[in-house]
């Protein structure tokens, strides 16, 4: 009776209204087959994302494994704080003091130079830089992470050795400065894109409640936007240092291995060595099974360490802007 | 002042509709302390004409990109009063505000035509000095947005960037401003606690706080009370009664109600444009155009 209102150009939907013409219950088969296939594509899934995760415990155990035998035979004092590495003389002498200060040196000479730098151009780009350039630089400067490092052992090997030696009148090319230059710039994409992050994060409404109170662009920055940033900041940081320490041919090519602290402690003319160096450059040439093998997994199990909790540490200071910007 | 008459052509859209209006226009360009002739007899109200605008408007554009955020935007507001600009989503009165302290210039590929003085300057002079600016010029924002410090840090924040850095002084400010705010109360055994642990009717109080203690003379509120509950928006609807005595506050607002309440003036904007300004009592009465009727009646489009 109702639907003899209704104007013809529109669906007569009372009559039909209460008969839904497609079931609404499954199947018996359907059901099946729905089931069946959920479970076949979570488990599927599943076994793939483990196989990456096992990886990393895989990893770790095969490590672990190979530097037990060092770890049970060798004093642990004697290898943390000898500087004396001399894994073939008689007797062997594994003291990587010299190793550890080595990567240290250049990863903290490299931050030195990387953070100012990077957290300008972060600040830059997320700021200032009209919306065009900020386009065209970003993707540009996260190709420099995506140059091969071998690419830059040899610029650190053909360019910067030998201008040092002739303008900064260094003995050797191949030195701690040269390898912390080439660190810093290695690690300045992933500094400045993960700071630029956190920066853009920080809402507009922020900003503007900033400059509403008469803040100019820089007192905003410093006082508001970097302190309300800094979890991101720090975590860029540590990104850049886990880049850093984790480089192995750059700083074989650019740090010139030599086992040693540099003496004055300030001199970053001086040649030193890595643990990463020292890892790759001794493996090819050191017996399976012998005391010098077990003391390279000893290395790489202590970089282990190292780079496992600056990765915990900026994994907290990431979730800690995740949380920021839910807000 | 010699330019009372040639001020002809900027009376556009109001012409017809509000005599009020009609002899107001002309004062456009004195500022505040020489208020004078220009309320000449022929003024119905004569307690609110006796004063001239404090933000004056003259074919004022605002563009983003190419679309145009406000167009031709010819009107005064007096002082120490409140003014709600009400008008559907999308009208302009957001840009319209925030063009008064040039927040806009934070949004890129924007520009603006026309001239919208404060005090008598035009604010889109390039020789506008914007920190004074915007000092002068408070403004609260839709959504509460305090900054991750203290309580007192936040308030603190405006007078500290002025200079003041004796901590004595800070503390008297801060606890007048929050005072004013209707906030003093609930906050002053904690002013060190984070100002992201308050609820969001005290964030937004303490936005206000903040907004004073830079001591401006205007306050531009953009919706203020949009995210809080009845109870938080009468107690701000409450302290712009308050805060009225001593600041011109210019509200934008949804809510045509809360428009009702608070305001002395307000003015109508639809698709960019200003359709009607007039005393709030008239304007809610008997509106002058049948667009504002629609809207204020709920029976818009």
């Amino acid at each position: 009776m109702e639907s003899s209102g209704t104007p013809n150009h529109m669906i007569d939907l009372s009559s039909s209204a209460a008969e839904f013409n497609r079931p609404l219950l499954l199947t018996p088969g359907e059901d099946l087959k729905g089931y069946i296939l959920g479970h076949v594509g979570r488990w599927s899934l599943f076994t793939i994302t483990s196989a990456s995760v096992l990886a990393v415990l895989l990893i770790f155990i095969f490590v672990i494994r190979e530097a037990l035998p060092f770890l049970t035979q060798f004093s642990l004092t004697e290898f943390l704080t000898s500087t004396r590495w001399y894994p073939e003389g008689t007797p062997h002498e594994f003291g990587a003091l010299a190793l550890i200060s080595g990567s240290l040196y250049v990863t903290l000479g490299a931050l030195i130079l990387a953070v100012p730098l990077g957290l300008s151009a972060a600040v830059f780009l997320s700021d200032i830089a009209p919306f065009k350039v900020q386009q065209i630089c970003k993707p540009i400067i996260e190709i420099l992470a995506a140059i091969p490092s071998v690419a830059y052992g040899f610029f650190a090997i053909l360019v910067l050795a030998p201008w040092m030696q002739k303008n900064l009148h260094f003995s050797t090319g191949a030195n701690t400065l040269n390898a912390a230059v080439i660190l810093a710039i290695m690690a300045l994409p992933t500094i400045i894109s993960v700071a630029e992050d956190s920066l853009s994060a920080i809402g507009r409404d922020i900003r503007e409640a900033s400059y509403g109170l008469g803040a100019t662009r820089a007192e905003t920055m410093l006082k508001v936007v970097i302190p309300e940033a800094h979890s991101g900041i720090i975590a860029a940081v540590i990104l850049g240092m886990m880049r850093a320490i984790g480089e192995t041919m750059v700083v074989w090519m650019a740090s010139g291995n030599a086992t040693q602290i540099p003496s004055p402690w300030w001199d970053l003319s001086q040649s030193v060595r890595t643990m990463t160096a020292t890892i790759a450059g001794d493996m090819g040439e050191t017996p399976k099974g012998s005391d010098h093998y077990h003391a390279l997994y000893a290395i790489g199990f202590l970089l282990l360490i190292f780079t496992f909790s600056l990765n915990l540490v900026s994994e907290y200071f990431l979730s800690r802007v995740r949380k920021a910007k839910g807000r | 002042m010699e330019d009372n008459q040639p001020q002809e052509k900027p009376v556009t859209q109001m012409e017809t509709q509000s005599p009020v209006m009609e002899k107001i226009l002309p004062a456009i360009h004195i500022k505040m302390d020489n208020q004078k002739q220009v309320t000449s007899g022929t003024t119905q109200d004569k307690a609110t004409c006796n004063r001239c605008g404090i933000i004056s408007s003259k074919e004022f554009s605002f563009f983003y990109g190419n679309t145009c955020g406000v167009k031709n935007i010819s009107m005064d507001i007096y002082p120490c009063m409140v003014t709600a600009i009400i008008g559907p989503s999308g009208c302009g009165k957001s840009t319209f505000l925030r063009s008064i302290n040039r927040m806009n210039d934070l949004i890129p590929h924007t520009r603006a035509k026309g001239r919208l003085e404060v005090n008598g300057i035009n604010v889109y002079d390039k020789r506008t000095n914007l920190v004074n600016l915007r000092q002068q010029v408070g403004m609260v924002f839709q959504k509460p947005n305090p900054f991750a410090k203290s309580i007192f840090d936040n308030v603190a924040y405006g007078p500290r960037l002025q200079g003041i850095r004796k901590k004595s002084d800070l503390e008297s400010l801060v606890e007048q401003c929050l005072k004013d705010a209707a906030i003093w109360d609930e906050v002053k055994d904690n002013l060190n606690k984070s100002a992201l642990a308050l609820s969001g009717g005290q964030q937004q109080r303490l936005c206000i706080a903040r907004a004073l203690a830079t001591r401006p003379k205007l306050l531009l509120m953009d919706e203020p009370c949009s995210a809080l509950d009845p109870l938080a928006t009468t107690r701000i609807e409450d302290l712009i009664e308050q805060l009225k005595k001593f600041y011109t506050i210019v509200i934008v607002t949804h809510n045509m109600q809360q428009a009702a309440r608070v305001s002395e003036w307000t003015a109508f904007f639809c698709l960019g444009e200003l359709i009607e300004y007039d005393k709030t009592t008239r304007l809610f009465t008997k509106p002058g155009k049948k667009q504002t009727e629609d809207y204020i009646t709920g029976r818009f489009g």
